[in-house]
């Protein structure tokens, strides 16, 4: 397995932290892991992305021209990377903000309304939940179990009473997705 | 046999390379003395400068540094902050304190450093052959301002003392000479009470002594004595400049 | 030990830390103001000293003076920043000064770009400032060497009384990837019987100068310094070599571009042309034997040099290869990171000249 993943959106809809979801559970499940943050001007308001590596084997290049997959929670995300995707790849749109479509019919495409999806499980911050739900239930590239894990133990404390509705809208992502299978 | 004078246990047997009439030595003996009057040679850390005192680490009775050019302050930050409870003092020029150490000197003073600042005024660069220093005075001839320094060309003359004074963490600031013995009085006094604020962690304690450079001032030493009490005192105002320590707890 | 991810400028801060680090004096400056950042949270918790100086100029002097008096202090910055503690990091040189300062490239020159780039090559190997000194200059790849290098470099620093660097580029200090806390080698250590700690009833008072008026004496400073850089140059070269023992194509690269070449000699492979890795870990000394031993064998017909910068290491490379073989070259200058694309035609280009 080798998946190349740029995670892409707004500062503050959490693109950076889906991505450092992933290779944090793919840590833990034996995975070699590497993110990296574009970072400058953008880290203060504009687009943000990483490059984040899942792989079996030791990770040469930690970032690359194109990526296997591709998540894109805004339109100026998905402008810039939807055309660099390998054939056969996947792309994730958050159709909440996006309503563009992709022309390409080479790549296979998810539509997730996160926005919605995270409103009706009354958690209309987590956005980014949605979407990794949908990533992984489309890439099944960690287990469920391992990110409700660490779910679980970001929210730890004080912050507890945030589990169940982020648990939820990490599972809402991967119902949603169901339906293209 | 009784001792009328002898050389303070804070400065070594070495012969000192300042010229004829150059207050150096004296400055150096007064903050010897102090220091040993206060039992602090065992303890005390110096940081030297580059200009005529870059020998200072040489005739010291204790731990010396050397520091680059201007930043004796920021090495003895480095000192004193690893070392909260030892006496740290630097002793710098008016090249290398007031100019290419501005910046240095000033960051100390804002942030408190609890170190002791003795800085010696003469207008002048010594060390490279008498060019213009930031605190040359008006009409006062040096090798790069041959018929004079003039405000328009250069500015007028920095006053560090005041200038270091408006900064809250610099808590002790006074201006001295020692041209004659009750001014020599005055400035061991100034010193000591400099170290004792230090060592009472006070803030940041700064000494300005105005000082005569005779060799490149081109004057014979009692001539500089003379220009320095009637012009240099006249522009750079003697006494205490600040002292807030009493207020700090 | 279990892993953990960390970001590359957090671990250098931490490594720093567990290293016994007693003082860090810095400057912001991207991309690396994360490590002031952490250390300002982290070094008071240990009851260690954190100080944010009024400029780099400031900082490597308060290091210069913590250092004196036998702590171990470091700073961190970025090109610009690094180039205007070039007086300070020479002044530690010296006057014999351990210290430690990291480097996150970015791209130069002047202001340049916050992106990540190698250009301070030169500057980092030939000493950087004024004087016949050298850095012992260290170039992880990835987070894991980051943490462990950056441990080391305090014993490198104090064994040798010389200043070390460990350079990066900017996109090492951002990198998120797991590494483990596992122990570095640990040197024994002369005493620091020069440090200026108060003279505590010494005889003699310690002075730490780097100024000697009279030129013999000066000579023969630079003398010792001169047979101390030479043991450093026979014990501290490290480098890695992947794949070159029956290498057609030699790829050298150190930091990032090492990294990327991984992924190139994979693709290379299997498309049949036996391509190999040269990945000198200290840029000085530079492994210039084990390289120059690699490329005389009859199976490499050429060496293809590859930096983020205009082409500097391949000075080195050159010297090391003796004309032995062509040295051809790849680089990205101005933050631009090489793709793999983009070295994989860059080798067959030269293969193909080759012919």
């Amino acid at each position: 397995m080798m998946i190349k993943l740029i995670s892409a959106g707004f500062g503050g809809q959490g693109a950076l932290a889906i991505g450092k979801n992933l290779v944090e559970a793919g840590m833990r499940e034996g995975l070699e892991v590497t993110w990296t943050p574009s970072y400058g001007p953008e880290m203060r308001g504009g687009t943000a992305n990483c490059s984040v590596v899942l792989s079996e084997k030791r990770i040469g290049s930690p970032v690359f021209s194109s990526p296997t997959d591709l998540i894109a929670l805004n339109l100026p995300s998905l402008n810039k990377f939807a055309g660099k995707v390998k054939p056969g790849g996947n792309i994730f749109i958050n159709s909440s903000t996006v309503s563009e479509k992709v022309e390409r019919s080479d790549v296979n495409v998810y539509y997730v309304p996160c926005g919605e999806i995270a409103d009706k499980v009354g958690n209309p911050k987590a956005v980014n939940m949605v979407m990794l739900g949908a990533y992984i239930g489309v890439s099944e590239a960690v287990k469920v179990e391992t990110v409700e894990t660490i779910i679980r133990e970001m929210f730890a404390g004080a912050k507890e009473k945030y589990i169940p509705a982020n648990i939820a809208a990490f599972q809402s992502g991967i119902d949603f997705v169901k339906q293209y299978e | 046999m009784a001792y009328i004078y002898k050389r303070s246990e804070g400065l070594r047997d070495i012969p000192m390379h300042y010229c004829p009439g150059c207050h150096h030595g004296i400055v150096h003996k007064l903050v010897a003395e102090v220091l040993e009057e206060m039992d602090l040679l065992d303890e005390v850390i110096g940081v030297c400068p580059v200009g005529c005192a870059v020998f200072a680490g040489d005739y010291f009775n204790c731990d010396f540094q050397e520091a680059a050019h201007g930043r004796a302050p920021a090495v003895a930050t480095g000192i004193k902050r690893t070392h909260p409870n030892q006496p740290v003092f630097t002793y710098q020029g008016d090249g290398d304190l007031a100019s290419i150490g501005a910046g240095e000197i000033v960051h100390a003073a804002m942030r408190g450093e609890k170190f002791t600042t003795v800085f010696i005024n003469n207008g002048i660069y010594g060390m490279t052959g008498g060019q213009m220093a930031p605190t040359t005075l008006i009409g006062m001839k040096a090798s790069t301002c041959q018929d004079g320094r003039s405000a328009e060309q250069a500015g007028m003359p920095m006053r560090m003392s005041e200038m270091l004074a408006t900064l809250d963490g610099c808590v002790y600031a006074e201006r001295v000479c020692v041209i004659d013995i009750p001014n020599l009085n005055k400035a061991k006094r100034a010193i000591k009470k400099a170290f004792e604020y230090q060592m009472a962690g006070k803030g940041f304690t700064f000494i300005e002594v105005l000082s005569t450079c005779p060799t490149n001032w081109g004057m014979t030493p009692l001539k500089a004595n003379q220009f320095l009490k009637e012009k240099m005192a006249a522009y750079y105002q003697l006494g205490v400049v600040k002292d807030t320590a009493q207020e700090v707890k | 030990m279990a892993k953990e991810l960390w970001k590359g400028n957090e671990v250098i801060a931490e490594a720093a830390i567990r290293a016994g680090c007693d003082c860090y004096f810095g400057y912001p400056i991207t991309p690396q103001s994360e490590v002031p950042e952490y250390m300002s949270v982290h070094m008071p918790k240990h009851g260690r000293i954190f100080v944010q100086a009024e400029s780099e100029v400031a900082a490597i002097n308060m290091v210069y003076g913590a250092a004196a008096c036998g702590l171990r202090a470091m700073t961190t910055s970025s090109s610009p920043g690094i180039s205007l503690m070039q007086e300070g990091i020479s002044y530690i040189a010296g006057s014999r000064l351990p210290a430690v300062i990291v480097n996150c490239m970015r791209g130069g020159p002047g202001l340049g770009t916050i992106q990540p780039s190698q250009a301070d090559y030169y500057q980092s190997t030939r000493g950087g400032g004024h004087g016949d000194y050298r850095t012992i200059v260290l170039a992880p790849s990835n987070i894991q060497e980051l943490a462990d290098f950056v441990q080391e470099a305090f014993d490198i620093a104090d064994y040798y009384r010389n200043p070390v660097m460990i350079a990066v580029d900017g996109m090492i200090g951002q990198i998120l990837e797991p590494i483990e806390w596992r122990p570095v080698k640990r040197r024994e250590l002369p005493p620091k019987d020069w440090a200026t700690t108060g003279k505590r009833g010494r005889k003699t008072p310690n002075l730490v100068t780097s100024l000697f008026m009279d030129p013999e004496d000066c000579d023969r400073m630079n003398q010792l310094m001169g047979e101390n850089l030479k043991r450093i140059e026979e014990n501290e070269t490290r480098y890695e070599a992947i794949g070159c023992d029956d290498a057609e194509i030699i790829l050298v690269a150190y930091g990032t571009p090492a990294r990327i070449i991984i992924s190139v000699l994979d693709e290379l492979r299997t498309q049949g042309i036996k391509a190999g890795l040269f990945r000198p870990i200290s840029l000085w000394p530079f492994p210039e034997k084990p390289l120059h031993d690699y490329v005389a064998k009859d199976n490499v017909k050429l060496v293809l040099d590859v930096e983020m910068s205009l082409g500097q290491m391949i000075d080195d490379v050159r010297l090391a290869i003796k004309g032995k073989k062509p040295v051809h070259f790849y680089g990205r200058a101005g933050g631009i990171v090489p793709t793999v694309e983009e070295i994989i035609e860059a080798a067959k280009k030269a293969l193909k000249e080759a012919k």
